[in-house]
């Protein structure tokens, strides 16, 4: 055997010892995981904000605002508008929070490796990209909703007294977008990506319910049960049933199970694209 | 008795064929390397009954040309790749049954730089070892320690756009290091690397094995594996060729030069007059080339190139090797390494 000197780090157990065990908790992973992608956030804050707000601003204005005021749409269009624009925040937030980054990763940067690399199942990493995407989407809801009230004025009927139902459906429909983020993230390859946004993020939000409510469907049956496939639907009726009741909407119930299959369903599906591109 | 570090047995991976994996997931699986010898409708075989024994405190190479089958292997053993039959053990933990634990014991240098981009250096250190459930003091200790060591601590701070390739090849190795595994895997570390690069790379790899890791490193540069390690298992085709130190494996490399001719038309009619020249240990015909062992150096290259001349060939390049790792790989494999 041969004499080392160590002076880099602790040594390695000589040879034929019983090799150390360094078992880590996976919460304490998670965890340090979720910090790295807080850190990395609060980095690119402003961009994150312009990201989150644009679109939606764009839309409170031209429908919230200046057609209101031109007469095209009736006052009380921003009380059926509002919570179809939150839901929009929310769900876009959530389906790039995730999807980019893993197209990114899995395409070209291979940055995602040092995390693979971490002592837990592969199934927390992506566990903790949904849960980190579910803060960002929370977060681009509650920032687009005073600029909303801002410059729509006052909205009839609108109320926050249903905080827990609100947070809920928030919840619930974050997950689920969250969770489609990291199937299509992990199924679509980068080329694809602006196939992704024209042929399922376009005609998602569309018909999703957002601008207009799902009973204004009424008119036109097949649409009607048709966008029943999109999920974004459940949100955005789900939003408007605990923010702005008034306004027609399906029942908090339908909305909740609707949530809950999607969440789960697409849960099942992010996590085993995500597993089978981290292991070959 | 050693222990061993890596052990694998009749190891085998076979890719789904391409037609098979349509749709999603064409990227490919993480560390697929270019297909090796394709099996028809049944996938790429990249991996093929594969045995290894490498000791603790071990420095490992497998040498072999792209698509070999290394970077598989490595895939394997660091947990990232399943494999389709066979097994692995690394620090005694099998790959299959247990990675989690596996990936306790290894520290990962990647075949290019992938360190976090979103995040400093010492970031992407501090972070790894967060990952391993080392707490944030030790780990900055360790950080500065590693950047010191490396030579890039004036980098510490720097996005790691900043860094050169050859310091963000330093950067993976801390990396790889911060949470003191037992078992440092490299995945052709030095490949797009500058010459002063690549040898500061060697003392850095020497320093650590000196310090008793083991170290496990794929190659194609054969300088690479004879000057670093002390075994080298010869690879392609997913099948290990031969395994053994430099110097015994360059004894088994066939006596003599080895000259290649190449042509403007093949010299199969001409093997037998090559061989009966004086000097020539064994000849054989490639396409439009000749490949000829030599006992004499380079002195029978006249009367060869006479022979090819009279037979109305004409002679484009002329190429010479002494015997060496790679002279052996070329009468292994029938190819050269790159």
């Amino acid at each position: 055997m041969t004499t080392v000197t160590r002076d880099l780090q602790s040594p390695p157990e000589p040879p034929g010892t019983v090799p150390r065990e360094r078992t880590v908790s996976p919460s304490k992973v998670f965890l340090a995981l979720l910090r790295r992608d807080v850190v990395v956030a609060r980095k690119e804050l402003p961009f994150f904000l312009v990201r989150t707000i644009m679109q939606p601003l764009l839309f409170i204005i031209v429908f919230g605002a200046l057609l209101p005021r031109m007469g095209f749409v009736a006052a009380g269009y921003s009380a059926a508008l509002l919570p179809g624009i939150l839901a929009i925040s929310l769900t876009m937030s959530a389906i790039q929070a995730v999807s980019l980054p893993m197209m990114q990763d899995f395409g070209w940067t291979k940055e995602i490796e040092d995390r693979l690399l971490a002592p837990v199942p592969t199934r927390i990493v992506a566990a903790e990209k949904i849960v980190a995407a579910v803060i960002q989407a929370l977060i681009a809801a509650i920032v687009v909703l005073p600029f909303a009230r801002l410059i729509m004025g006052p909205i009839p009927g609108f109320s926050l007294a249903h905080g827990g139902e609100i947070m809920l459906i928030a919840l619930l429909g974050a997950t689920a977008f969250s969770s489609l983020g990291m199937w299509l993230g992990t199924a679509i390859s980068p080329q694809q990506i602006g196939l992704m946004f024209s042929v399922i993020v376009a005609p998602m939000i569309f018909f999703g319910c957002a601008y207009y409510p799902w009973r204004g469907l009424d008119a036109v049956p097949v649409v009607k049960y048709l966008v029943l496939l999109n999920p974004l639907v459940y949100v955005a009726e789900g939003l408007r049933g605990v923010m702005t009741p008034t306004v027609p909407h399906m029942s908090l119930g339908v909305v909740t199970v609707a949530l809950v299959v999607l969440a789960a369903a697409g849960w099942a599906l992010g996590m085993r694209s995500f597993y089978k591109r981290a292991i070959g | 008795m050693v222990a061993a570090a890596i052990e694998t047995r009749a190891l085998r991976k076979v890719y789904p064929a391409p037609a098979a994996k349509r749709g999603a997931n064409r990227q490919g699986p993480p560390g697929a390397a270019l297909p090796g010898a394709p099996t028809p409708g049944a996938g790429v075989v990249a991996l093929d009954a594969l045995d290894l024994d490498i000791s603790e405190g071990e420095f490992f190479g497998l040498l072999g040309p792209n698509g070999a089958g290394k970077t598989t292997t490595i895939g394997i053993l660091t947990t990232r790749v399943l494999a389709t039959a066979g097994s692995a053990r690394v620090s005694g933990v099998d790959v299959a049954t247990d990675a989690v634990r596996v990936r306790t014991h290894i520290g990962v240098v990647p075949q290019r730089p992938n360190p976090d981009r979103s995040l400093n250096a010492i970031e992407n250190l501090v972070f790894h070892a967060a990952y391993f459930g080392i707490p944030r003091s030790t780990a900055e200790a360790r950080a500065n320690q590693l950047l010191t060591r490396l030579d890039i601590a004036d980098k510490a701070e720097a996005k790691v756009d900043q860094l050169s390739g050859g310091q963000q090849q330093r950067l993976m190795i801390a990396r790889a290091l911060i949470h003191e595994p037992d078992v440092l895997f490299l995945d052709e570390p030095t490949v797009g690397l500058d010459p002063q690069a690549r040898l500061d790379l060697w003392a850095i790899l020497r320093d650590l094995h000196e310090q008793g890791r083991t170290i496990v490193m794929t190659t194609h540069y054969m300088e690479e594996a004879d000057r670093l390690c002390q075994r080298i298992g010869i690879v392609d085709r997913g099948k290990l060729l031969a395994l053994d130190t430099p110097s015994r494996l360059k004894e088994r490399a066939p006596g003599g030069t080895l000259i290649e001719l190449q042509l403007d038309a093949s010299p199969d009619h001409l093997v037998a007059s090559v061989t009966a020249l004086p000097g020539v240990l064994r000849a054989e015909a490639r396409q439009n080339g000749l490949r000829v062992f030599s006992d004499r150096g380079g002195r029978i290259i006249s009367p060869l190139i006479q022979i090819v001349e009279d037979a109305g060939l004409h002679v484009s390049n002329i190429g010479l090797t002494e015997p060496s790792l790679e002279t052996l790989f070329v009468s292994l494999t029938g190819r050269k390494l790159d």
